[in-house]
C-alpha cells in the first residue's frame, strides 16, 4: 500500500516537474543514435587528449625518471579543464542553435505554438533539455578526471567549482543559441551566428584585452606623466568577459590581480574575474532567454490582458 | 464563432490581406477558396494566433486573437497546409504529447485517444512510429491531433492536398462526421468540387480581398455563369452542330460521340425555343438537358482577373 502511495506521489511530482515539452525533448533526444555518437565523440576527444598529455609528460626528458608528480598532475587538471571548456564551447551552440529553428524547419513549431504551452515553458524546456544532455556529457568525463586524483595535486572543491563553472558557461552559450534559434528562421544561420558569438566570447574578448593592454601601455609610457600600470587597470574588466581567464581565476587568485594591474600594490582588485564573469554573463543569459520568450510567438501591437 | 472586421496583413511592402470582413456562425462549415498566394493561409494563421494582424479585429468565440490568444487557442484546432511530425514518436505517443500540451490529464487521455484513433481509422497503427505512416495517415493523425482538446472551431488549411483519391475520400468522410458532430469548420482548398458536398458557405479570396461570399447556388446565380446544355441526338450530329452554330446566344460547342455540349447565354424562354427549333428541323433529339455548372466553373469565373466582384 505504502509502495503504491509512494509510486503515486512520485508520479505526481514527476508531472509537476516535467511538462509535456520537456518530456518530449528528453524522450526524442535519446531515441536517436546522434546522442550516443555525441557522447562517444566527446569522451573520445577528452580521453585521447588526457592520455596524450600523460604520454608526452612521461616521455619528455625532464631530468627525472619517467614518473608523473603532483605538480604535473595539477598542470594536467588545468589542461583537461581547458579542453573541456573548448568542448563545451563546441557542443553548446551545436545542441541549442537549432532547437527552435529546427522545429520551424520541420514544420512542427506552428503546431506546438497553438497548444496551451506558454512561450516561457517552451523556451525553458528546450534550454533545460539541451543543458541536461550537455551536463550528461560533462559528468561522463568524471572518470577522466579521476586520473588526476590518482596522482594528487587537486582538491575535490576545485573540481566541484570548475564543474559548476562549466554548467554556467553551458547556460550562457545555450541561452544565446536558443535566442538566435528563435530570431533566425534558418538553423544554418542560427548555428553560424551562435558559433560567431562563442568565438567572440572565447577569442575576441582575449584579443581585445591584449590589444587594449598594449595600446594603454604605449599611451601611458608616451604621456610623460609617469608610467603606472594601475592607471589602466580597468581593462581587466574586458578580461573578465573571457571564460578561460575567469576559469583560471578560480584556480589562482593572483590572475585577477595581474589583469587589474594591482599586483604588489596596496589596492585590491575591484572584483574577482570569475565573479564579474558570473554577473556579466548572468545578465546576458537572462536577456537572451527573455528575448527568446518574447519573440517565439507573434508580437501583438496592442497590449491587452492576454499573454502569448 | 468567427468575426473578422477590416483585417489587413502586410509583409514589408507586400499586402497579403486587404481588408477582409467575415462572420461565420457556430456550426457552419465554411469553404475558403482562392488561388495559391491569395491570402487564405495568412488569414488562417492569424485566426490560429500564429501571425499578428496589421490592422482590423479578429475574434474567435468572442475572444480577440491579439488580446486573449490563450483563450482562442483553447477553442481552435489548427491543421496547417504543410506540417511536420515528430518522427521518433509512436502514433499514440504523438497524441498523448499534444493532449498533455493542452492540459488534458493522463486518465482522460487514455480514454479519449483510442476514440480519436478510431475516428480517423488509425487504431491499428497506434504503436507504429509516425515516420512509417503514409502521407494520408499522417494527415489523418494531424486531424486527430486537432481534435484532442475537443475544440469548437477547426481551421483546416488544404487538408486534402497531396493525398491520393482514396485518401481524399477518407478525409472527406471524416470531415462529414465532424460536421455532423456540430463543429464549426473553416476549410481551405483550391479544389472546390471536393468541398461542394459538405460546405454550407464559400468565400472566394483573391489578391487578399474577398471577391465572393455566400452559398454556392447564390454565387452561381449572382455571377450568371453561362449555361451549358447537353443535346444528345440519334444521328446527324454534324448537321445539328452547324444548325446550333447558326442560332443566336450560342457560344462554344463541344462534340462527343453521342451529343453536343452547348455553351448558351440565353434564359429559359430562349432555351425552350432552341429545343423546338431542333425538333421542328427534324433532328431526332434523345435528350436536351442543362449540365450542372460545377464549382470549378464558378471559381474560374470569379477569379478571372478579379473582374466579377460580388
Amino acid at each position: 500500500m505504502s509502495q503504491i502511495q509512494a509510486g503515486g506521489g512520485l508520479r505526481h511530482w514527476r508531472s509537476k516537474l516535467i511538462n509535456p515539452v520537456l518530456d518530449k525533448e528528453f524522450r526524442l533526444r535519446m531515441r536517436t543514435s546522434r546522442a550516443m555518437w555525441a557522447l562517444f565523440f566527446y569522451l573520445f576527444v577528452i580521453g585521447a587528449m588526457t592520455f596524450g598529455f600523460i604520454y608526452i609528460m612521461t616521455v619528455m626528458p625532464s631530468g627525472s625518471s619517467n614518473s608523473f608528480d603532483p605538480s604535473q598532475s595539477r598542470l594536467m587538471f588545468y589542461f583537461i579543464c581547458v579542453v573541456q571548456l573548448g568542448l563545451v564551447a563546441f557542443m553548446a551552440p551545436g545542441l541549442t542553435a537549432g532547437v527552435i529553428s529546427g522545429e520551424r524547419e520541420k514544420q512542427t513549431l506552428n503546431l506546438l505554438l497553438t497548444t496551451q504551452q506558454s512561450s516561457t515553458t517552451i523556451i525553458l524546456s528546450k534550454l533545460f533539455s539541451s543543458l541536461s544532455f550537455m551536463l550528461l556529457l560533462v559528468i561522463s568525463t568524471l572518470p577522466v578526471y579521476s586520473v588526476v586524483f590518482l596522482y594528487g595535486g587537486i582538491s575535490p572543491k576545485q573540481l566541484l567549482l570548475v564543474f559548476l563553472f562549466f554548467t554556467f558557461v553551458m547556460v550562457v552559450l545555450g541561452s544565446l543559441g536558443i535566442l538566435f534559434s528563435t530570431l533566425f528562421k534558418r538553423t544554418m544561420v542560427s548555428v553560424i551566428v551562435t558559433y560567431g558569438a562563442t568565438l567572440f566570447i572565447f577569442a575576441g574578448t582575449g584579443f581585445l584585452y591584449l590589444l587594449m593592454s598594449q595600446v594603454m601601455e604605449m599611451t601611458q609610457r608616451n604621456s610623460g606623466t609617469g608610467y603606472n600600470p594601475a592607471d589602466y587597470g580597468w581593462i581587466g574588466h574586458i578580461a573578465a568577459w573571457n571564460p578561460v581567464a575567469a576559469m583560471f581565476s578560480i584556480f589562482d587568485d593572483s590572475i585577477t590581480e595581474q589583469v587589474f594591474m594591482t599586483r604588489g600594490g596596496s589596492t585590491p582588485p575591484p572584483i574577482a574575474l570569475w565573479q564579474e564573469f558570473l554577473l556579466f554573463y548572468s545578465a546576458v543569459a537572462i536577456i537572451a532567454i527573455v528575448m527568446a520568450i518574447r519573440y517565439i510567438r507573434p508580437r501583438y501591437k496592442r497590449s491587452g490582458n492576454g499573454k502569448g | 464563432m468567427i468575426e473578422i472586421e477590416g483585417l489587413t496583413k502586410t509583409f514589408g511592402s507586400f499586402q497579403a490581406v486587404k481588408g477582409i470582413d467575415l462572420t461565420i456562425a457556430k456550426g457552419c462549415v465554411f469553404g475558403f477558396v482562392g488561388p495559391n498566394g491569395a491570402g487564405k493561409s495568412t488569414t488562417m494563421s492569424i485566426l490560429a494566433t500564429l501571425a499578428a494582424p496589421t490592422s482590423g479585429t479578429v475574434k474567435v468565440g468572442g475572444f480577440d486573437v491579439t488580446q486573449h490568444p490563450k483563450e482562442v487557442r483553447k477553442r481552435i484546432g489548427y491543421m496547417p497546409d504543410f506540417f511536420g511530425v515528430y518522427d521518433q514518436f509512436k502514433t499514440i505517443e504523438y497524441l498523448h504529447f499534444y493532449g498533455a500540451s493542452y492540459g488534458i490529464p493522463k486518465a482522460e487521455r487514455e480514454e479519449l485517444i483510442p476514440q480519436l484513433l478510431e475516428l480517423v481509422n488509425l487504431s491499428d497503427k497506434k504503436d507504429a512510429y509516425v515516420d512509417t505512416l503514409s502521407r494520408g495517415m499522417k494527415q489523418r493523425l494531424c486531424l486527430a491531433r486537432c481534435l484532442v482538446h475537443d475544440p469548437d472551431l477547426l481551421i483546416l488549411d488544404e487538408p486534402a492536398s497531396g493525398l491520393d483519391p482514396r485518401a481524399r475520400i477518407e478525409m472527406r468522410e471524416i470531415l462529414k462526421e465532424l460536421k455532423a458532430m456540430g463543429k464549426t469548420i473553416i476549410i481551405s482548398s483550391h479544389i472546390l468540387p471536393e468541398l461542394a458536398e459538405m460546405v454550407d458557405e464559400i468565400g472566394v479570396i483573391e489578391h487578399g480581398s474577398m471577391v465572393a461570399r455566400g452559398n454556392i447556388s447564390d454565387i452561381q446565380s449572382k455571377l450568371r455563369v453561362k449555361r451549358v446544355l447537353y443535346v444528345r441526338l440519334l444521328d446527324r450530329l454534324d448537321e445539328a452542330e452547324s444548325f446550333l452554330r447558326d442560332q443566336p446566344l450560342v457560344g462554344r460547342l463541344l462534340r462527343d460521340e453521342q451529343g453536343i455540349h452547348v455553351h448558351y447565354e440565353g434564359q429559359d424562354e430562349e432555351q425552350a425555343a432552341l429545343l423546338m427549333g431542333l425538333i421542328s428541323s427534324g433532328y431526332r433529339v434523345v435528350s436536351f438537358s442543362e449540365a450542372q455548372t460545377n464549382l470549378e466553373d464558378v471559381f474560374l469565373e470569379i477569379t478571372k482577373g478579379g473582374e466579377n466582384v460580388v
